[in-house]
C-alpha cells in the first residue's frame, strides 16, 4: 500500500529531524522591536564579512524576548536577547532557576523618542508638564483631583495651537512605554506639582508604599479615547496619524527620520531631538538600548562572541558606523562596552 | 384551467385577461424585478470589491520588480585589498565591506571627472547614491576573482532606495526636505547620471530570487528564500496531512461502525475546520518546540503546525468525496469476491481520488496564505537571510515564509519596504491563483459524476 509506505516514511523523516535537532550552527536573536532594526543591520553585515552563516532575529518586544532568553541553557533557546530596558530583577530570577546564570549585559548605544505629528498640520513646542496634563487620567484643577477635563492643547497651556487632543502612545508590551511614563508623564506630574495631590490621595502603609502608589497613579493614562495605546509596531503608529491628522505618536528617533516626508517633529523642553541633541544628554526622553547575551553558549554556538563582538565595535556601533547612520545615538563609553564583551565579564559578578 | 369554465365564478373579461396584468400581478412582477436588481447589484458589488483590490495591488506592487541600477567602472585597488600583494585570500577576507567603501567612492570621482559631471558633492555624498549593498557585491566579486586585483572592472550596482523611489516618482524634492539620508544635491548628480545613461530601472530578479535584506538596504531585500521556506513547509504540510487524512476518512466513511463515539469525533473534526489558525500556533509552540524540542523558525515546525490546520479541510472533502462513490461500486465488488480493502483500495479511491486531490490543494493553497500561526513559532523577523544548502537544512535552518515576510516588510520603517510587501503579494497571489486553477482542472478533466 503505497500510502501505508508514505506515512512510515514520514515518520522515519520526522524521527530523524528531531535527532538533527541538536546542531545549531547559527545565533539566534529575539527581543525587543526597537532593536530589531540594529540587530540585523549588523547580522546583514557580520554574515557578509565572516564565514558565519547570518544571525537570525526575532521581534515581539524586549519583555518577550527576555522571558525566552531566561527559559534556560540549549540549543533550542536563543543566545541573545535584545532589550529596550534594562533587565529587572524578577527576570534575573527567572533566568537563575531556570540555570542561565551568566548574562552579559552589552549597551550598544541611545535612542532617542520623538513626538511627531502630519507634516502639514500645527508645529508644537511640548513639555513633559503639557503631556501630563492631557493624556493623565486625572489632573488637579482648583487644587482638587478629577478625572481629566481637557479636550483642546490650548487648554492645557495657552501657548500650544487650538488642536483636538488626540495621542497615540505605545502599548504597555513595548520597552519604550515604560521610558514615555518616566521621562514624561511622570516627570511632568512632579514638574506640575500635582505630585502632592496623589501623594495625599495615596493609600499606603507607609511612606514608601505611599509614594508607589502615587507614582502609579500619575502615570495612569486617560481612556476616553484621547490616548490611544498601540500594540503594533511605530507603521500603526503612523497610519492613525495618516487618517486622524490631529493625531500625535510617539516614535523611535530612526523612525520619523525615515519617514520625515510624512511626519513633523516637536521640541521636547526646547530642544530638538537629533542624535546629537541626544548624546549630549540634551535632549531629555532617551533611552539606552541593550542586548543580554548567555555566557554558556559562547564556545558552544559558533560566531556568537564574534557576534557580540562586531555588534559594538568601532565601525558598526561608532558614531560613523551604519547604526548611527540608521538612528541609533552610539554610546560615548563604547570603549568600555566593548572590554565587557571581550572580557566576558557577566552581571554582578567576574569575568 | 377548470377555473375559468366554472360556471359558479363570475367570469369577468376586465379582470381576466391574459395579455393585461392586474395589480396584484404587477406587484409581483416588479418584487421579482426588484430582486433580480439587489442581485445584480450584488455581484457588481462585489466585483468592483475586486477590481479595486486587484488594480491597488498591481499598482502599489508592481515598482517591486523594477529597480534601479548604476553602472560604474572600479578600480581594484591593490594597496587597499591586498597589502601584501601576494593574492594570499586569508588576507584578502580580513577586508570588511567597510574597506571596500572608499573604492566606490573613489571610482565616483573618477567618473565625475571623466564624463565632467558638475557636482559640489564629495566623494562620500556620491557614494550614497548606492545600495549599501554594493560593498559587499564588490567583496564578493573580489573573494572569486582574486587575480582581478590592481584592475578596473565595471558593475552594476543597486541604487539607493532614496534614489529608486526618486526614479519611480516616490520621492521627490519637496518630500525630501528634511531627510538626512539624501539631498536635493545628490538628486541632481542621479539627474546628470540618468542622462549619461548610467543609471536605468530595469527588472530585478533579485526580488524573485534574493534572499531578505536589513532595514538599511530596502533595495536588496528578496522574496525567494522565504518562498523556498513556503516550499519545504508546503512539503511537509503534503507529506504529513495527505497520508493521515486519507486514511482517517477512509475509515471513517468505509470501516468504522457507525456509534456515538464515531459521532463525536465526526463533529469535532467539522468544528477543528473552525478553529481561529492562531490556536494552532500556540499549541504548536507548546507542543513542538516547548515539549518537543524541535528547533525555532524551522519550516519543519510551521509545517507540523499548518498540517493541523490542513488536516480537518482534507478530512471533510475526503469524506465528502468518498460519499460521492455510489455504493453500487462497493457492492458489486463484494458480489465478486472482493475483500472490503480490495473494493476500498481497486475501486472506491481510484475515482473518488480527483475529489482527496481537489480538497488536498485547496488545504495547502489556505495553509500557504496563514501568517497568523507562524508568528509564535518564530518566522517572523530578519530570519530568510540564508537560501538553505539541502534537504534537511531547508526543514531545520531558521526560514521565514511568504505570508510571514510581507508582514515583516509592512511594518518596517523605509517605505520602499511597503512597496516590497505588496510585491511579495503579487508573488503569492500568482501562487494561489495557480494552485486553485490546478484544483479546477482537476475537478473538471477528473472527477466522475453519477
Amino acid at each position: 500500500m503505497s500510502i501505508l509506505k508514505l506515512t512510515a516514511s514520514t515518520l522515519a523523516v520526522a524521527s530523524f529531524c528531531a535527532t538533527t535537532a541538536a546542531a545549531r550552527d547559527q545565533v539566534q536573536v529575539a527581543g525587543s522591536s526597537t532593536v530589531l532594526p540594529y540587530a540585523s543591520i549588523v547580522a546583514e553585515a557580520f554574515g557578509e564579512n565572516f564565514d558565519f552563516p547570518t544571525p537570525v532575529v526575532e521581534s515581539g518586544g524586549s519583555s518577550a524576548g527576555l522571558k525566552r532568553f531566561c527559559e534556560g541553557l540549549g540549543e533550542n533557546t536563543i543566545d541573545i536577547a535584545n532589550a529596550s530596558r534594562q533587565i529587572r530583577d524578577k527576570e534575573i530570577q527567572v533566568c537563575a532557576e531556570n540555570g542561565v546564570t551568566d548574562i552579559i549585559e552589552v549597551r550598544i548605544g541611545y535612542d532617542g523618542i520623538v513626538f511627531a505629528s502630519d507634516i502639514n498640520g500645527n508645529s508644537f513646542e511640548f513639555t513633559p508638564v503639557q503631556w501630563y496634563r492631557a493624556i493623565s487620567r486625572q489632573v488637579v484643577v482648583d487644587g482638587a483631583l478629577v478625572d481629566n477635563p481637557y479636550t483642546m492643547w490650548n487648554e492645557v497651556d495657552p501657548a500650544l495651537p487650538a488642536q483636538a487632543i488626540q495621542t497615540y502612545v505605545p502599548g504597555t508590551k513595548h520597552g519604550t512605554r515604560e521610558v514615555f511614563e518616566e521621562k514624561v508623564i511622570l516627570a511632568g506630574c512632579e514638574e506640575s506639582g500635582d505630585f502632592e495631590a496623589y501623594l495625599a490621595a495615596a493609600k499606603g502603609e507607609d511612606d514608601k508604599s505611599r509614594k508607589g502608589a502615587a507614582e502609579k497613579a500619575c502615570i495612569e493614562l486617560r481612556t476616553d479615547g484621547k490616548s490611544v495605546d498601540i500594540d503594533g509596531d511605530y507603521t500603526e503608529t503612523l497610519a492613525r496619524i495618516d487618517s486622524n491628522k490631529d493625531g500625535i505618536g510617539v516614535f523611535g528617533l530612526a523612525f520619523y527620520e525615515n519617514n520625515t516626508d510624512k511626519l513633523q517633529v516637536a521640541a521636547m523642553s526646547g530642544v530638538m531631538p537629533s542624535t546629537d541633541s541626544i548624546s549630549s544628554g540634551e535632549y531629555p526622553v532617551s533611552r539606552p538600548l541593550f542586548f543580554y547575551v548567555k555566557k554558556a553558549h559562547i564556545g558552544v554556538i559558533p560566531g556568537l562572541k564574534e557576534f557580540a563582538e562586531f555588534f559594538v565595535a568601532d565601525e558598526i556601533a561608532g558614531p560613523d558606523g551604519p547604526l548611527s547612520e540608521y538612528g541609533l545615538v552610539s554610546d560615548p563609553e563604547l570603549s568600555d562596552t566593548q572590554a565587557i564583551v571581550a572580557d566576558e565579564k557577566t552581571l554582578g559578578g567576574s569575568s | 384551467m377548470t377555473h375559468a369554465t366554472d360556471p359558479a365564478l363570475p367570469v369577468s373579461t376586465e379582470n381576466g385577461s391574459l395579455l393585461r396584468q392586474d395589480a396584484r400581478t404587477r406587484r409581483r412582477n416588479a418584487a421579482e424585478t426588484r430582486f433580480k436588481l439587489y442581485g445584480v447589484i450584488a455581484i457588481s458589488i462585489g466585483l468592483l470589491m475586486l477590481v479595486t483590490l486587484v488594480t491597488t495591488i498591481v499598482s502599489n506592487g508592481s515598482g517591486a520588480f523594477r529597480q534601479s541600477f548604476v553602472t560604474l567602472d572600479v578600480e581594484l585597488l591593490e594597496s587597499k585589498l591586498d597589502k601584501t600583494g601576494d593574492r594570499d585570500l586569508e588576507q584578502i577576507k580580513k577586508v570588511s565591506t567597510f574597506g571596500y567603501a572608499p573604492l566606490i567612492n573613489g571610482a565616483f570621482e573618477t567618473l565625475a571627472a571623466e564624463q565632467g559631471v558638475e557636482t559640489a558633492l564629495s566623494a562620500k555624498e556620491m557614494g550614497e547614491i548606492l545600495s549599501k549593498d554594493a560593498a559587499a557585491q564588490l567583496r564578493d566579486y573580489v573573494l572569486a576573482n582574486p587575480d582581478r586585483i590592481g584592475t578596473t572592472a565595471e558593475f552594476t550596482f543597486l541604487a539607493n532606495s532614496r534614489v529608486d523611489g526618486y526614479m519611480k516618482g516616490r520621492v521627490s524634492r519637496d518630500s525630501i526636505q528634511n531627510d538626512k539620508n539624501i539631498s536635493v544635491e545628490q538628486l541632481d548628480f542621479v539627474d546628470q547620471l540618468v542622462n549619461l545613461g548610467l543609471i536605468e530601472k530595469k527588472f530585478n530578479p533579485a526580488f524573485i530570487l534574493g534572499a531578505d535584506a536589513s532595514d538599511q538596504r530596502p533595495e536588496a531585500a528578496g522574496f525567494g528564500v522565504s518562498m523556498i521556506g513556503s516550499l519545504f513547509m508546503m512539503l511537509v504540510v503534503l507529506v504529513l496531512s495527505l497520508p493521515i487524512g486519507v486514511a482517517a476518512s477512509i475509515y471513517l466513511e468505509e470501516f468504522a461502525p457507525k456509534t456515538w463515539w464515531t459521532d463525536v469525533i465526526e463533529v469535532n473534526i467539522s468544528n477543528l475546520a473552525a478553529v481561529p489558525s492562531i490556536v494552532f500556533g500556540i499549541l504548536g509552540l507548546a507542543v513542538f518546540i516547548n515539549t518537543m524540542h524541535l528547533p525555532m523558525s524551522a519550516p519543519l515546525v510551521g509545517g507540523m503546525v499548518l498540517t493541523l490546520m490542513t488536516l480537518p479541510t482534507i478530512i471533510i472533502s475526503t469524506r465528502a468525496a468518498l460519499k460521492a462513490v455510489p455504493p453500487s461500486i462497493r457492492d458489486a465488488a463484494l458480489g465478486i469476491g472482493a475483500s472490503r480493502m480490495q473494493s476500498v483500495f481497486h475501486h472506491v479511491l481510484p475515482l473518488a481520488a480527483p475529489g482527496i486531490l481537489t480538497g488536498t490543494i485547496i488545504g495547502l493553497a489556505q495553509a500557504l496564505g496563514e501568517t497568523a500561526p507562524l508568528l509564535l513559532i518564530g518566522m517572523v523577523g530578519f530570519v530568510a537571510s540564508n537560501a538553505p544548502d539541502g534537504i534537511v537544512a531547508g526543514l531545520l535552518d531558521p526560514n521565514s515564509a511568504m505570508p510571514a515576510q510581507i508582514y515583516e516588510w509592512a511594518k518596517r520603517a523605509d517605505p520602499a519596504f511597503y512597496e516590497r510587501a505588496w510585491g511579495g503579494i503579487i508573488i503569492l497571489l500568482v501562487f494561489l491563483v495557480a494552485m486553485n486553477t490546478i484544483a479546477v482542472i482537476l475537478r473538471r478533466r477528473f472527477e466522475r459524476r453519477w
